[in-house]
């Protein structure tokens, strides 16, 4: 049974003042997201993904279709109590201070008192906000906000965890932080369901991807799988600055870079240009085959479909 | 979708049980308070310091509170009640508001002067605030009039009467009726055609439907004085062609002294009582009249309503 | 369920009382019950008139002022600033918050009542120098006074559910004036006649029918209250709330959050 279970979930909004121009949000979405796994929902700015999310966690209702959470209707509140969820840049009660903000949110989860108080220390210590007694929200960084966000949506130890652009606003090193968190979480037998539009995070972390587009679902896989096609090109570094003409009429492109050269031709020649090299008696340092990168996969599935006629 | 469906569906339910809930509550709180709020009025001592008080919407205070007046006695007339204390004040500080709401002078004048159950029963009263009315609005006739009919009909001060329509002829677009009523005023005062002119008059210059209404029963009730009056020197006329008093009105429409049984305004025919009278079937029925009632006839007393005052 | 309303409950009162204009109002309030003391002195007879008139009044008038300022962004701040959404992904039903919020702003304003009313006591201390029996009243008329703003708070709080701050505070406020002046409503919809009178006594009876809340002067003038009077009071004012908080419920239970 997957933990999620879009059944044909579907946002239209009547826009116009006399509620005529309909504008499709989402169109009818289906999609599974297995036990454990980590799925990247990704998309450009305004495909859709924080509106499946608010479908999901009940802030907006479909125009049709439903879902289903761990087996139980989407809207089922006890249901609600095994999710967490983190929203896109969040803003919190400003006049709290953290421990009361998670006091409260735990409360509400129904976390039992008497467990209350330890679980936000811990998870305050995860997140990496052991200090912050005291100060209130409105004094927080975006980053530390952040911290508070996740650390809100993990409290209550939720089976199935949905963040919006967890990485938004962060530092390098908070983003560092953050998909350590997500790995963790993966390895507790969490089930994650994460959006962005930031694709290296998505092909380090997720199983699985999901790409959609103005609404429309364009394309779900395996990271593994979607890039392990090979793109048929390989990659050629070795020492100096000499460009041997052979490795030019095979139509390799050459980058030098400090007193070593990149090469990137097709796989095919690969061999004719070892030997070229080898007879220039030039030190070769590593040979690459090049892998699709999600980026090729994401990009062609954009395009696709507007070549194709498009959505509306 | 349930758990939703039965909260909209409960709290559905609950508003509407809560509004009609709400409605049957005001309703006994009216019962529950009646006049409560009125009361407040014999605590203003000074209209004045309730016009600062008003902020400058001291119109929109004074139609409240001559709707209030209206409702305060209408509510008591209904119940034919003992005590009207509250008009007074009540007009006095819709005036004091607004010194040029001429329907206000003119209940006064209809309703302060007159006794219970059909007024206030302080003339006195009706005078200072019609003076007051003329005193802000020395042009207007109509006032000139009130304070004349009020002189005339409860305290009986012919002169002061006249004096007063004379007065109010001098105003410019005076109606002309009123020279007319000071000249007269000396000499019938006390004939029907003078109260009946007079409350004819009354009638066809206010818009006000109470005063338009007592002036109607006044002219009905002259209206069966004067009936009662000559049909009574009919039967004397019959007696002393026939030597006995007739049995029923109907002989004298079988003496052809009449055309037909003689009806009161109600209605009602009228009827032949003994030693000649003529009377009315249901006298409390029609308030006013001075002829007609039998012997020993008590208008019904006015109510001690519990809610003073 | 009931403890997560609590803790909601306990949430918005928290809310009410860090935020700072709520003390201003409250020390303005009380600065007017001691203006109330010298107003007093300018006519002897009258002091304890001025105090218990002007001292109730101000209690009212600020309570309800501070009931629309808090009520009015009860819901729809947190629609605005999205603090909503981490609240609705977890197992709290919108009923339950919208009761919530209506106990938190409700306990608020009773705390608020009882400090204020202790200063308005206070200062009739100050000037008869005893508590006589007929002061007494002056409790029931605080408690009349808190019913009003269970009232005032009821209607905040629908408004904001589904309308902005600034529309929020004039219907409110709107709403306020006009049940103030309710008898004279029902009497104008008693006398009129055909669709203005239909239209006139709906009017006059959703309207909140705040005149028997205001025993002020009665009381000023050591006039007791009847205990009927009392129990249809409550009676009113809980089914009128009621009526409100349902109509909240409806609204939000089906509002798309932004």
């Amino acid at each position: 049974m997957p933990a999620i279970d879009i059944l044909g979930l579907e946002k239209t909004y009547s826009v116009g003042f006399w509620r005529k121009r309909p504008r499709r949000a989402l169109c009818p979405l289906h999609l599974a997201v297995e036990d454990g796994e980590i799925l990247g929902f990704l998309g450009p700015n305004g495909a859709g993904k924080t509106t499946t999310l608010k479908l999901l966690m009940g802030l907006i209702f479909p125009t049709a279709g439903s879902a289903r959470i761990l087996g139980k209707e989407w809207t089922d509140p006890t249901v609600k109590s095994q999710i967490g969820f983190l929203p896109e840049q969040p803003y919190f009660y400003d006049y709290l201070t953290a421990r009361e903000l998670l006091d409260y949110y735990g409360r509400l989860s129904g976390v039992p008192a008497k467990q209350l108080k330890s679980r936000i220390e811990a998870v305050l210590a995860r997140v990496g906000l052991p200090d912050v007694s005291g100060m209130q929200l409105r004094k927080f960084s975006k980053g530390m906000l952040q911290r508070v966000g996740i650390a809100q949506a993990i409290l209550h130890e939720p089976k199935v965890v949905f963040l919006d652009e967890p990485m938004s606003g962060l530092d390098p090193m908070g983003r560092r932080e953050v998909r350590d968190l997500m790995e963790q979480l993966k390895s507790e037998g969490k089930t994650v369901f994460f959006s962005t539009h930031i694709l290296s995070d998505a092909e380090a972390l997720c199983d699985r991807v999901a790409v959609i587009h103005l609404g429309e679902l364009r394309g779900v896989g395996a990271v593994e799988e979607l890039t392990s096609g090979v793109a048929g090109k390989v990659e050629i570094i070795w020492q100096g600055t000499m460009v041997p003409a052979s490795l030019k009429a095979l139509g390799a492109e050459c980058h030098v870079t400090g007193d070593t050269v990149r090469a990137v031709l097709a796989e095919a020649s690969q061999d004719a240009a070892i030997d070229a090299l080898r007879r220039e008696r030039l030190q070769l340092l590593s040979v690459t085959p090049v892998r699709k990168t999600l980026e090729q996969y994401f990009v062609e599935k954009l395009k696709k479909s507007e070549t194709a006629g498009g959505a509306p | 979708m349930s758990g939703s469906r039965r909260v909209t569906v409960t709290a559905g339910l609950l508003l509407l049980l809560s509004m009609a809930g709400s409605i049957a509550v005001v309703r006994r709180l009216d019962q529950v308070r009646s006049g409560a709020t009125l009361e407040e009025v014999l605590y203003i001592s000074s209209p004045k310091l309730l016009k600062r008080m008003s902020l400058g919407y001291e119109g929109l205070l004074a139609d409240i509170y001559w709707t209030r007046a209206v409702q305060y006695f209408g509510n008591r007339l209904i119940v034919r009640a003992s005590h009207y204390n509250l008009l007074a004040p009540l007009l006095e500080i819709t005036t004091g508001l607004d010194p040029h709401l001429l329907v206000a002078y003119q209940f006064g004048a209809n309703f302060l002067a007159p006794s219970p159950p059909n007024g206030a029963g302080v003339p006195d009263k009706a005078i200072q605030l019609v003076e007051f009315g003329i005193q802000n609005n020395p042009d207007d006739w109509h006032l000139y009039y009130e304070l004349g009919f009020v002189y005339y009909l409860e305290l009986k001060d012919y002169a002061k009467a006249a004096d007063a329509f004379d007065r109010g002829s001098k105003v410019p677009h005076a109606h002309p009726f009123l020279k007319i009523l000071a000249a007269e005023m000396a000499q019938h005062a006390g004939d029907i055609q003078m109260a009946r002119a007079l409350w004819t008059t009354t009638y066809q210059t206010t818009q006000d439907k109470q005063i338009r209404a007592n002036a109607v029963a006044h002219l009905r009730a002259l209206q069966v004085d004067q009936d009662v009056t000559i049909l009574e020197q009919m039967v004397g006329l019959y007696r002393e062609q026939t030597g006995h008093w007739p049995s029923a009105m109907a002989d004298l429409v079988t003496a052809g002294m009449l055309r037909a049984l003689p009806r009161d305004p109600t209605g009602r025919p009228y009827r032949l009582a003994v030693e000649g009278r003529v009377e009315v079937e249901a006298p409390d029925d029609i308030p006013f009249i001075e002829k007609g009632t039998p012997p020993g006839y008590q208008p019904p007393p006015p109510k001690h309503l519990e809610s003073q005052p | 369920m009931s403890a997560r309303i609590v803790a909601i409950a306990a949430n918005t009162f928290r809310e009410a009382v860090r935020d700072r204009v709520l003390y201003n109002l409250i020390a303005f309030a009380l600065l007017l019950s001691g203006a109330a003391i010298l107003v007093g002195q300018i006519s002897i007879d009258i002091e304890r008139l001025v105090v218990v008139n002007l001292g109730l009044t101000t209690v009212s008038l600020f309570g309800v002022v501070i009931a629309i300022f808090i009520g009015i962004g009860l819901v729809s701040k947190e629609i605005e600033k999205r603090t909503l959404y981490t609240v609705l992904s977890r197992p709290v039903r919108r009923w339950e918050f919208i009761v919530g919020k209506f106990f938190g702003l409700a306990g608020t304003l009773v705390v608020n009542a009882f400090f204020m009313a202790i200063g308005v006591l206070a200062a009739l201390l100050y000037v008869a120098h005893a508590y006589h029996k007929p002061d007494g009243w002056i409790l029931v008329a605080v408690y009349f006074i808190i019913l009003q703003f269970l009232i005032i708070c009821s209607l905040t709080l629908l408004f904001s559910c589904f309308s902005s701050p600034l529309l929020s505070a004039v219907f409110a406020f709107s709403l306020f004036v006009i049940g103030s002046f309710g008898d004279d409503l029902r009497g104008f919809a008693a006398m009129a006649h055909g669709l203005t009178g239909l239209l006139a006594t709906a009017a006059a009876y959703l309207v909140p029918n705040l005149s028997p809340l205001n025993v002020i002067s009665s009381v000023a003038h050591e006039q007791p209250v009847a205990s009927q009077l009392i129990v249809y009071n409550t009676a009113y004012a809980l089914l009128y709330a009621g009526v409100a908080l349902c109509g909240a419920v409806l609204i939000f239970e089906r509002r798309n959050l932004k």
